[in-house]
């Protein structure tokens, strides 16, 4: 569905990509790994667009969009809940909603919204506040429920647990695993809570450095010892 | 916290003492001493009475705010408020004449401001209970917002009578005309500042293209206003898209730079042009509004009707006056109409997400360009209307009436408002446009009333007067419950 091949990103001098390619297949999750500073984020920006590619390329279900403006690309059934969240702090949830239903048919709209208050019940009862006085964890909702508002083919969230207490990110990776089994959306998810991410995860790729260290199913990962090394340790690790 | 149990009346004696002192320091050579142009000879005089008043007022001031603050505003309240309403009275009902009103506004002023403070005090100490501060500036702009339901049309059908009062005469309507033009022009620049957050510096140049394109096209090609009006809002729109494509890539400070020196080009432009603009000298003669065609002369020419003819009246200036009222009030009711119609739609509610977060909206798949350049050319195509309209009223336009000082007091009229508050900007044109010609009393000092009403709204609401954010949708018939609200979703 998604292929970044060879993809190079910079920041004025900084090669902040160096190289990637990773594949994501429809109806996975796929869980993109990596300490701060590794490119996540980068990757997951540079797949929407906003910064471009510098070399190699990215298709989305076989059309090529490294040259394709940002918007035209979250129009083709790409959604992002990027990182910190960025939901509009000034507007309702209603109001954040339906910004992420702009590109959508506004004739399926009610829909669209009766189907994000059954994942998100909490979003209902609060669809009158204001989203910035709404907490992190129903930010965070709130970020992927506006996602959703566009009925996206590929999700791509970046470290919705981000702050979180770990009862919420429970719930949160709960409710991204029933997005992906109840719709089939295709989920390229970054994390920094690793253990959590990959147990999720049907694949996984370990970012280092701006490239792709490792990869393998998240089962493997998860067993893998340089993973646990490096992003497990001293972790929640045997919680559950 | 502050307690009853506050500084003694000596701490406060000191404390206002001091300020005193410092401020007759400041004041002695701005204040005290004045240079007079006498017989060829530049002469010294002294006004250590204005100096006196003038630290008396900070002394006396500066006390009753620490006592406002320390928990007597009560007090403070109902003798300034009395002070104000009573002074208020007299002046206009006349009962005792009065020697000094200059001198008796000033202070009307000063203790009507601290009255006000005082009262915010007390409306604080009755909510710091429950809420901080910031949340009763919430709460108190959704409170002016339920009454703004009323207070819109009601202000809308006192706008619409206004004239046919009795007491309307010629000065009041022709500063209702002045204070609905600023009301224009700052809900079409609401459009660019307030809501799409774009920081227009230059708002001016498209109010001049508006009333060159006004005066150019109806002297040349006598159209009627009616014809022009769309022409020149088309023209301004268009001045818009030129301006934006360039410079919209540009952000806050950057973008109010460059808008800034666009509103001086199009003056600099105005002003060298001769053959089109006539340069310095500016246009006259151009063509009134007539009434459905007919004209508002005293004498018409052989076989034409004149209005007060076709009515039946005696001929009279104030005819003209307000025919202009009413077509100002119409164009700015259709501005805000416009407006309120708008923030309902995709494009209208993706200028208030650029304003919050231009990221976030490209990730929503919003077109940050065109969406800027909607606003800008929506903003001036009104910009451009109210220049139409300043031209016919005049009758004769020249670049200096489009400087600076005009975009800034349109933007000004929108800050202090409450950026992308409709009735705000209301608020703001009647308090800065017609608060400053009510105080004609104070003469010279009026700049100064000016100047002490902005840093009193700066000061009390940093947010602007009215800077509450109305939700644009709302799902009928769905309340949250509040026993669902308590149960926690199982997940
Ligand atoms: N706008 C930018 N300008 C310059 N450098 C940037 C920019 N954004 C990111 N970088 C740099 O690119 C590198 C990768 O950043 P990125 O945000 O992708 O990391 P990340 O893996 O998402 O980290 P984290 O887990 O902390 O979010 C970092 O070294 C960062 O400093
Ligand atoms: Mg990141």
């Amino acid at each position: 569905m998604l292929r970044v091949e060879r993809v190079h990103t910079l920041y004025g001098h900084i090669e902040a990509l160096r190289g990637v390619d990773i594949e994501v297949k429809e109806r996975e999750i796929v869980a993109l790994i990596g300490s701060n500073g590794a490119g996540k984020s980068t990757l997951l920006m540079t797949i929407c667009g906003t910064p471009q590619a510098a070399a190699g390329r990215i298709l989305f279900e076989g059309r090529d969009i490294t040259r394709v403006p940002t918007h035209l690309i979250m129009r083709s059934g790409i959604a992002q809940a990027p990182e910190g969240r960025r939901i509009f702090p000034r507007m309702t949830v209603l109001e954040n909603l339906q910004m992420g239903a702009l590109v959508g048919d506004p004739a399926k709209f009610s829909e669209d919204l009766e189907n994000v208050f059954s994942i998100f019940p909490i979003l209902k009862q609060r669809e009158t506040q204001r989203g910035g006085t709404l907490s992190g964890g129903e930010q965070q909702m709130l970020a992927i429920a506006r996602a959703l508002m566009s009925r996206p083919r590929l999700l791509l969230l970046d470290e919705p647990s981000l702050g979180l207490a770990p009862m919420i990110v429970r719930q949160i990776f709960q409710i991204i695993q029933d997005i992906n089994q109840k719709t089939g959306t295709t989920i390229l998810l970054v994390e920094q809570d690793a253990f959590h991410a990959l147990r999720l995860a049907h694949r996984g790729y370990v970012l280092v450095n701006g490239s792709i260290a490792l990869t393998g199913t998240g089962r493997e990962l998860l067993a893998n010892r340089e993973v646990r090394a490096a992003y497990l340790e001293g972790g929640a690790t045997e919680d559950q | 916290m502050t307690g009853h149990a506050g500084p003694s009346l000596k701490e406060n004696l000191k404390d206002a003492g001091a300020m005193a002192l410092a401020s007759a320091a400041l004041a002695l050579p701005l204040v005290g001493f004045l240079t007079v142009d006498r017989a060829q000879t530049i002469v010294l005089e002294y006004r250590f009475g204005e100096l006196l008043y003038a630290v008396a007022v900070i002394f006396v001031g500066r006390l009753l705010l620490l006592l406002a603050n320390q928990g007597h505003s009560p007090a403070v309240l109902v003798a300034t408020g009395a002070f104000s309403v009573l002074w208020a009275a007299n002046a206009f009902l006349g009962i005792v004449a009065i020697t000094w009103p200059a001198l008796g506004w000033l202070t009307w002023i000063v203790f009507s401001v601290i009255a006000l403070r005082a009262w915010f005090f007390m409306y604080q100490a009755g909510r710091r209970v429950k809420q901080d501060a910031s949340d009763v500036a919430e709460r108190a702009g959704t409170v002016i917002y339920r009454l703004g339901k009323y207070l819109g049309p009601a202000l809308a059908a006192f706008a619409l009578v206004m004239p046919l009062m009795p007491f309307a005469d010629q000065r009041m309507v022709d500063l209702g005309i002045l204070v609905l033009t600023y009301i224009m022009l700052g809900w079409g620049l609401n459009v660019v500042v307030g809501l799409a957050g774009l920081l227009d510096l230059g708002y001016v140049a498209f109010y001049a293209v508006g009333a060159y394109s006004y005066a150019i096209i109806s002297l040349n090609w006598g159209l009627n206003f009616w014809e022009t009006l769309p022409l020149a809002g088309a023209m301004a729109a268009t001045f818009g898209i030129l301006l934006g494509f360039p410079v919209l890539r540009l952000r806050g400070d950057y973008l109010a730079i460059v808008t800034l020196g666009f509103g001086e080009m199009i003056r600099l432009i105005l002003l060298n042009w001769d053959e089109l603009t006539n340069g310095p000298k500016g246009m006259g003669g151009i063509a009134r509004p007539s009434f459905f065609g007919m004209p508002f002369t005293a004498a018409p020419p052989e076989g034409v009707t004149a209005v007060h003819q076709f009515f039946g009246l005696n001929f009279a200036p104030i005819h003209r006056v307000i025919w202009l009222y009413y077509i100002i009030l119409a164009m700015a009711l259709l501005t805000n109409w416009f407006t309120l119609r708008i923030r309902q739609l995709p494009i209208g509610r993706a200028w208030e997400a650029l304003r919050e977060d231009e990221i976030a909206c490209r990730a929503l798949g919003i077109n940050p360009t065109n969406t800027k350049l909607t606003a800008f050319a929506i903003g001036a195509m009104f910009g451009g209307f109210a220049g139409s309209f300043f031209a016919t009223r005049q009758g004769f336009i020249s670049p200096e009436s489009f400087n600076f000082l005009e975009s800034a007091i349109i933007l000004a009229v929108v800050v202090l408002g409450g950026m992308g508050s409709q009735i705000g900007v209301v608020v703001a044109s009647v308090v800065l446009i017609g608060g400053p010609e009510w105080f004609r009393d104070l003469e010279a000092y009026r700049m100064v009333a000016f100047g002490a009403l902005m840093v009193a709204i700066m000061v009390w609401r940093p947010q602007g007067l009215l800077a509450h954010r109305e939700p644009t949708i709302h799902l009928r018939g769905r309340q949250p419950a509040p026993a669902v609200a308590a149960r926690a979703p199982a997940r």
